[in-house]
């Protein structure tokens, strides 16, 4: 009993040793250099990572409260490694930063709210998961503490997702009022497509729609990316918006299986308008961050696609897409990071004849953008191409017209960037920068996870493996 | 004959080139690798050949599998027949030459190198595929480096010719996309969803379906072949790009549009096709009266070059809307033709452009006095490109016309009288751009001292020349070549038609 407690629970428990071993240096040492304490955090991370491949096994706990799979260790895995990337692209940052173990803290508690998220087997544990993590991240969002933007930013997100977690909370009173229980298997074998557990999916649906900023609950999103410091940006858009997908897979295919037919529906204008607001609003940007923030956006509304799909050709392009937007992504908000930190420099225009100084970073960048906007050979392409077949299934040409005209309006801003790279000059262009190895490994692996994951089918199977009963 | 070495060769070559540095360690790298690949399309000939004679008639030769997405059923399946084979040739013939016209190419020529082979890349990997998946993965392949090539190395407005083309090349790619998402949800293989090519010809899509999704395919295709309306981005972007990017673009990138109007479009929806083959017949008539009537108003040496090669692509959608034998075998012919007439006319008006900085014909003149190989091949070309008999187009043109005489519907013989009369506009442009630039005084005096084609520059109007001339005193060859492949795509409408 005992040893199943450890095991089923061993990617939290993980996690929560670095906490307090983070804790510790921070109480018990005193002045250790930066550096030292980054690279061992770094160090950590990766050992957290490699820890969660090891013993994986389904089963659940505390009462039917808590679940694990290989599914879902896998799932935890990519936010792990997600996690990684970020701190490693974050060394420029927090070198100087005079609380970067506080940030540290914050992070690993977030993730640690998310794996409850992901291995809840119940609303009310899936409720706590959210809430610890989306608390401390507002703290996260202030942590350019000099800066009022980034406070505003913080100021924003609380409000924003105390609101969504009102709905969540009404949702989840509304369904124990229906149906007695919280209990995922019990919901799913009654939900039923009554007014109140209409009305009462609607709320959960809004509440977990803020957090993914699905139109029309994205407008908190833009000015929090922007206010808030890069790496927390890309922890946001990444990390914490990959984690609610993952919940939202298992909680439409699992608990709302019964009402399909319905939530079809309210999927589909959801990424309709997810896409092309997202879309719209990212031609117009000119700082970097908004710009990816509202690419982000747009992205959702593609993944709302591959989710409407049957079940497991759906979840596993979901799944499969998650895993290359989190290098993609990474690898683009990477080099934002890198420049944001070495030169203060965010807009678009300031990336002008990037290529002549930096011009490894300059394809770093244009391939992460080449994924990110679907183009072969990058894994990407392999992603949306996908996303987009698993909603075909269901026979629904116009929204993936809409869809396919949607990758090429997106194609036309990240264009835009790359044209600024290669094409554009200016007096002064972004002096050359010594990146360090840090963010170097962070780059190799987003890179190499752009160009590997796509090409080879391996990653794709592996998924698709968990869906086959 | 391993069909993988026509994507390897390509690939090797790229990774090759990314770690020299100097000009002439990485256009020595580039020429050897396109020479080999040369040498490797004229043995898969050979190989065909021999396979032929010795009388494998299968649809398709040299064929390979190779399993890829299990779960979705996407595989890596390559094979090819005469029509590819010869579209191989065209794309080994222009990209050599295309390397050979850059010799001198300072600005970052690393970077261009790797791009221009990795377009011959996704062109060979085009044109292998018999597989919906890779035949789309190579198509979008082969957008980002054209979008590169010219916005970073063009001349004019090349950022917003190059934005123009990458956005309509993606809309086109966008349509295809709907259209083999369709294609692959209505065939039933024993219970499965197929994406290969070979299979889904083997079985017929309901009409209704055929009737959503080929639209979608052939106007995704038809942009990029510039099927008009969908032809704007051809005149920007053909006259912005590098000389080499213009070469690509007109004489193969094009192609890649045509090939798959007439490979995946028509040969998958035969039903469809002949029910709207008269839109098909009424655009390109369009285009090719419309891309003529246009040329006739430019001054710009590459622009006349540009409008023209709408109005002659759309001899190659003419020759596939009429759908006989003799016509789509004409559109063929006319796809390789129209690949090496337009590239060795890009390439003389790159020389000239090169050396005078100016591409206005008005301000040009004589230049058979300055520099006589460039002005030869210049006129040579020209007259080529007007279809006379000896060279290629003749022959290519002549065939369409002939194969869309068969037809005996009013409309049809309308549209080919005006393809026909066309050429008489052709002749006027053409005999007016060479009258102009090439002979008369020479009107720039600063030009005389200009020298003329260096080697490298003589062997690649020498190997695009050969082509044209190879196939207009001998055509019989290439006929031949395609006749099989054609006599396949023509079964499948032959049993819709009757």
């Amino acid at each position: 009993m005992i040893k199943d407690f450890f095991i089923l629970l061993k990617q939290e428990l993980t996690v929560t040793i670095i906490l307090f071993i983070l804790l510790f240096i921070k109480i018990g040492v005193k002045e250790m250099p930066a550096r030292i304490v980054l690279n061992i955090i770094n160090a950590l991370l990766f050992l957290n990572l490699l820890a969660g491949f090891l013993f994986i096994r389904a089963g659940s706990l505390f009462g039917d409260m808590f679940q694990t799979s290989e599914l879902i260790s896998f799932e935890k895995n990519l936010l792990n490694l997600g996690t990684l990337i970020i701190s490693l692209q974050s060394y420029h940052w927090l070198k100087n930063h005079k609380h970067a173990l506080e940030f540290y803290m914050l992070m690993l508690s977030t993730l640690l709210g998310m794996f409850f998220m992901i291995s809840s087997n119940n609303l009310l544990m899936l409720y706590l998961g959210l809430e610890l993590s989306t608390i401390p991240l507002a703290a996260l969002a202030n942590f350019d503490l000099e800066k009022r933007r980034s406070s505003e930013a913080a100021f924003k997100m609380i409000i924003s997702s105390a609101f969504s977690s009102g709905l969540l909370l009404f949702g989840i009173s509304l369904v124990y009022g229906i149906h007695g229980s919280l209990n995922f298997a019990i919901l799913a074998q009654g939900y039923s497509a009554s007014p109140l557990g209409l009305f009462s999916f609607i709320l959960l649906l809004a509440g977990l729609g803020f957090k993914i900023s699905a139109v029309p609950f994205h407008l908190w999103t833009a000015d929090v990316y922007e206010g808030a410091p890069v790496p927390v940006t890309s922890y946001l858009s990444v990390i914490s918006k990959g984690a609610i997908f993952f919940v939202l897979v298992s909680l439409l295919y699992n608990v709302f299986g019964n009402i399909s037919d319905t939530w079809y529906h309210m999927v589909f204008v959801l990424s309709v308008l997810t896409m092309i607001v997202g879309n719209l609003f990212a031609l117009r940007q000119q700082n970097m961050k908004r710009f990816l923030a509202y690419s982000s956006i747009a992205q959702v509304g593609f993944i709302l696609i591959g989710i409407s799909g049957q079940s497991s050709a759906g979840s596993s392009s979901v799944i499969f897409f998650i895993l290359i937007y989190l290098f993609s992504n990474l690898g683009a908000f990477g080099i934002v990071s890198l420049v944001s930190s070495v030169t203060g420099k965010e807009d678009i225009d300031d990336f002008r004849g990037f290529y002549q100084t930096n011009p490894l970073l300059s394809w770093v960048l244009a391939i992460s953008l080449f994924s990110l906007a679907g183009i072969p050979p990058t894994a990407g392409f392999f992603g949306k191409f996908f996303l987009l077949l698993a909603g075909a299934g269901k026979g629904n040409y116009i929204w993936i017209t809409i869809a396919a005209l949607n990758m090429v309006l997106s194609l036309y801003y990240y264009l835009r960037v790359i044209r600024a790279l290669f094409m554009e000059k200016q007096e002064q262009p972004i002096p050359k920068i010594n990146a360090g190895w840090s963010p170097k490994i962070a780059m190799i692996i987003c890179v190499g996870g752009i160009i590997v994951t796509g090409l080879f089918s391996g990653g794709y199977t592996y998924i698709h493996s968990f869906f086959i009963k | 004959m391993n069909l993988l070495l026509l994507i390897i060769l390509p690939l090797v070559t790229a990774l090759a080139i990314l770690p020299l540095k100097g000009l002439k360690q990485v256009r020595m790298i580039a020429f050897i690798g396109s020479l080999a690949q040369l040498l490797l399309s004229t043995g898969l000939l050979i190989a065909y050949w021999k396979e032929r004679s010795s009388g494998n008639m299968a649809a398709m030769l040299f064929e390979d599998h190779y399993t890829w997405y299990k779960a979705l059923l996407i595989n890596f399946h390559i094979g090819v027949d005469g029509i590819s084979i010869s579209m191989i040739l065209l794309t080994a013939i222009v990209v050599l030459a295309g390397v050979l016209v850059s010799w001198k190419q300072e600005k970052w020529n690393k970077e261009f190198f790797f791009l221009l082979i990795l377009l011959s890349l996704g062109a060979y990997g085009f044109f292998i595929s018999l597989d919906l998946f890779t035949l789309f993965f190579f198509l979008e392949l082969a957008v980002i480096p054209k979008f590169l090539l010219i916005g970073i190395w063009g001349s004019g407005k090349k950022e917003y010719s190059a934005m123009k083309l990458a956005l309509m090349l993606m809309g086109g790619s966008a349509l295809v996309f709907v259209g083999l998402a369709g294609i692959y949800f209505h065939t039933d293989i024993n219970g499965q969803h197929s994406f290969d090519l070979m299979q889904i010809a083997g079985t017929r899509l309901p009409l209704e379906v055929q009737k959503i999704f080929f639209p979608f395919a052939f106007i995704g295709f038809g942009v990029f072949t510039a099927l008009f309306p969908f032809h704007t981005w051809v005149p920007d972007g053909h006259s912005s790009a590098p000389t080499a990017a213009s070469m690509f673009l007109a004489g193969i990138s094009m192609k890649l549009g045509g090939y798959g109007c007439l490979r995946v479009a028509t040969f998958l929806m035969p039903d469809a096709a002949h029910e709207y083959a008269w839109i098909i017949i009424l655009l390109s008539t369009i285009a090719i009266i419309y891309g003529a009537l246009a040329t006739m108003m430019q001054t710009d040496l590459k622009y006349i070059n540009a409008y023209s090669s709408v109005s002659h692509v759309g001899f190659v959608i003419l020759g596939i809307g009429m759908l006989t034998k003799t016509s789509i075998a004409g559109s063929v012919m006319q796809m390789v033709s129209h690949g090496l007439i337009t590239a060795l006319f890009f390439a003389a008006i790159g020389m000239i452009y090169d050396r005078t900085h100016t591409r206005d014909m008005a301000r040009l003149g004589g230049l058979l006095k300055i520099m006589p190989f460039i002005s030869t091949v210049f006129v040579i070309a020209g007259l080529a490109s007007l279809g006379l008999p000896g060279f290629s187009g003749f022959v290519a043109e002549m065939t369409i016309f002939m194969g869309s005489w068969q037809h005996a519907d009013n409309l049809y013989r309308i549209a080919t009288i005006l393809a026909c009369a066309s050429i008489v506009v052709t002749a006027v442009y053409i005999l007016r751009a060479a009258g102009k630039a090439i002979m008369g005084p020479v009107v720039n005096t600063a030009y005389e001292s200009l020298g003329d084609a260096r080697w490298n520059e003589k062997l690649a109007a020498g190997i695009l020349l050969l082509g044209i001339v190879v196939i207009g005193v001998a055509p019989f060859w290439l006929s031949e070549l395609i006749g099989p492949g054609t006599e396949n795509l023509i079964q499948k409408i032959a049993a819709v038609v009757k």
